[in-house]
C-alpha cells in the first residue's frame, strides 16, 4: 500500500493524460470524420476519391504504424511535434476514418424521401445535408459512434510505446516493483480505463434513448 | 456513388459549378502531394540510391525485412488459430444451461473486452515476472492477442448462434440429439458460416494488432525497421531512415488490404449463397465494430 500511495501522483497524472488525450483526439476525429463523411457523399469526384482513399488507408493501417509515421516520419518533412501532440494527431487521424464510416452508414440510413423532400423545397446540397440529413444521421449513429469512442479510449494506450506517460505506460515504468505492488498498479490502471469507459457506455445509452427516432 | 438522392441531376449551371469544384479539388489534392514531395525531395529523400537499399540483397535489408514479416505472420497466425478455437469454446460455454459455467465465462469475456489489449500484453510481460513467470516477447504478444481476441470472437460466435432460428434447435432435440450434438452438428456450423465475414474482419484486426509487438520489443516489422535504422545511422547518417520506415509500413498495409479484400469476397459469396442469404442479418454484439482495432 505504501508503494501505491507513493506512486499515486504518477497514476493520477497518467489518468489525466489519458483523459486529455482521449478528449482532444476524439474532438479531432469527430470534426475530421464529419468532413470526410460529407466529402464521401458530395457531388465532386476528386473530393469523394480523396475521402475514400483516406478512409480505406487508415482502416487498413495498424495504429502503431500511424504513430510510427507521426513520431518518426513527420520530422523527415521538417515537422517536429511534441510526443503528446503526436499522440493526439495519431489517434485522432486514425479514428476519423472510423467516425467517417459510421456517419456514412448513418447518412445512408436516412430515408431517401427526406433528401428528396429537402431538394423539392429548393434546398441546396449543403443545406439539405446540414438541415435535414445530418441531424437525423447523427441520431442513428449514436450507438456506433459510442463504440468508436470507447475503442478509441482503449487505443490511446498505444501512446505508451511512444514516450507519452499515460495510464498503460505506468506499468513498464514501475515494473521493477515487487509482485504485490505491481499487481496493485495493474488493478489501478484497469480501474482508470473503466473510469472513462463505463460512464461513457452509460451516457451513450442515455443519449441513445433520448434522441432515438422511430422509423 | 452512395446517395444520389442528395443532389439533383445537375443542369448546365450546376455542371459548370461541379467542374470548377473538380478542378479546385484536384488542385488542392495535387498541391498537398506536391508539397510533401517537394519537402521530401528537398531533404534528398527521393534519390533512387536511397530506395535501392530496400531491394539490394547484398545489404541484407530485404532478407531482414522478410524475416521480420515471417515473425509478424507467425505470431498473428498462431494467435488467430488459438483465439478462434478458444472463442468458440467460450461462446458455447456462455450459452450453457448451467449457471456455474455461464457466469464465470461471461465474467472472463467481459473483462478482456473491457481493457485495452496493450494493458493485457503489459500485464503478461511486466507483471507476471513478479510472480516468477518470465515470458518471451513472442509468448507475451501472442498470449495477449489470444486472450483479447478470443473474448471478441466469443461474442461474435454467440451472436451467430443466437441468430439461428429456434426451430433448428427444437427440431434437432426432437429427433433425439443430445445437447452437445445439437450445438456441434446443428447450431455452430450455421453460426460460423453466417458470421464468417465478421470473423475474418476480426482476424484482420488481430493482424493489425500484432504490430503492438513493437512496443514490448518483439522483432516484428516495425521493430526490425527501427533496429536497421539504428544500425545504419552511425554509418550513413539519416540516409535510409525514411525509406526503411516506409517499407515496413507499406508491407503492413499491403497484407491488411489483401486480408480485407478476402473478407469482402467472402461476404459477397455469403450473400449470394442461398443457405445463408435467406436468414436475416444477425445483430452484432455491442462493442464489436468490424475492422475496429482493440
Amino acid at each position: 500500500m505504501q508503494f501505491f500511495t507513493d506512486n499515486f501522483p504518477l497514476l493520477r497524472d497518467a489518468f489525466l493524460t489519458t483523459l486529455g488525450l482521449s478528449l482532444l483526439a476524439g474532438l479531432l476525429a469527430l470534426v475530421l470524420g464529419t468532413v470526410l463523411a460529407a466529402m464521401r457523399v458530395s457531388p465532386i469526384p476528386p473530393l469523394r476519391g480523396l475521402a475514400t482513399f483516406y478512409v480505406e488507408t487508415f482502416r487498413n493501417t495498424p495504429l502503431t504504424v500511424v504513430f510510427f509515421f507521426i513520431v518518426f516520419g513527420l520530422p523527415q518533412i521538417d515537422f517536429v511535434v511534441s510526443f503528446f501532440v503526436g499522440a493526439v494527431l495519431s489517434v485522432g487521424l486514425y479514428t476519423a476514418a472510423f467516425v467517417a464510416e459510421a456517419l456514412r452508414s448513418g447518412i445512408n440510413s436516412v430515408g431517401p424521401g427526406q433528401a428528396e423532400a429537402a431538394r423539392a423545397i429548393g434546398l441546396t446540397f449543403g443545406q439539405s445535408l446540414r438541415e435535414v440529413v445530418l441531424p437525423q444521421a447523427f441520431r442513428t449513429v449514436v450507438p456506433p459512434l459510442g463504440n468508436v469512442w470507447i475503442a478509441m479510449v482503449k487505443n490511446t494506450s498505444i501512446a505508451a510505446g511512444f514516450a507519452t506517460t499515460e495510464l498503460a505506460a505506468t506499468l513498464p515504468r514501475l515494473a521493477n516493483a515487487n509482485a504485490g505492488d505491481i499487481l496493485l498498479i495493474l488493478l489501478a490502471v484497469v480501474v482508470g480505463y473503466m473510469l472513462i469507459t463505463v460512464p461513457s457506455a452509460y451516457g451513450i445509452h442515455r443519449i441513445e434513448r433520448r434522441v432515438a427516432i422511430l422509423r | 456513388m452512395t446517395t444520389p438522392v442528395l443532389f439533383d441531376v445537375p443542369g448546365p449551371k450546376a455542371r459548370a459549378r461541379t467542374r470548377i469544384g473538380t478542378v479546385v479539388g484536384a488542385l488542392v489534392v495535387l498541391a498537398i502531394v506536391a508539397f510533401v514531395l517537394v519537402r521530401l525531395g528537398g531533404n534528398g529523400q527521393l534519390e533512387g540510391q536511397r530506395w535501392a537499399i530496400l531491394f539490394d540483397p547484398s545489404t541484407n535489408v530485404p532478407q531482414r525485412l522478410f524475416e521480420a514479416l515471417l515473425r509478424t505472420l507467425q505470431a498473428a497466425a498462431l494467435a488467430m488459430v488459438l483465439a478462434t478455437v478458444l472463442g468458440m469454446l467460450l461462446a458455447v460455454a456462455r450459452l450453457s444451461d448451467h449457471r456455474w459455467v455461464r457466469l464465470p465465462v461471461a465474467a472472463v469475456i467481459e473483462f478482456f473486452r473491457a481493457i485495452p489489449l496493450l494493458v493485457v500484453i503489459f500485464a503478461l510481460y511486466f507483471v507476471l515476472p513478479g510472480f516468477g513467470i518470465r515470458l518471451s516477447t513472442y509468448v507475451a504478444l501472442t498470449a495477449g492477442l489470444v486472450l483479447y481476441n478470443m473474448a471478441v470472437i466469443a461474442e461474435i460466435v454467440r451472436a451467430g448462434i443466437l441468430s439461428v432460428d429456434r426451430g433448428q434447435r427444437d427440431a434437432a432435440l426432437a429427433v433425439g440429439m443430445r445437447k452437445s450434438q445439437v450445438m456441434t452438428l446443428v447450431l455452430l456450423p450455421q453460426a460460423v458460416r453466417r458470421m464468417l465475414p465478421i470473423l475474418i474482419a476480426q482476424l484482420v484486426v488481430l493482424l493489425k494488432d500484432s504490430s503492438l509487438g513493437f512496443i514490448i520489443g518483439y522483432f516484428e516489422l516495425l521493430r526490425q525497421a527501427r533496429s536497421l535504422v539504428e544500425y545504419f545511422t552511425p554509418r550513413f547518417g539519416n540516409d535510409y531512415t525514411f525509406q526503411l520506415y516506409v517499407a515496413a509500413a507499406l508491407i503492413y498495409i499491403v497484407i491488411n488490404v489483401l486480408l480485407s479484400q478476402l473478407a469482402k469476397y467472402v461476404e459477397r459469396r455469403t450473400r449470394q449463397n442461398a443457405k445463408t442469404a435467406a436468414a436475416a442479418a444477425p445483430t452484432l454484439p455491442a462493442g464489436v465494430v468490424p475492422g475496429q482495432e482493440s
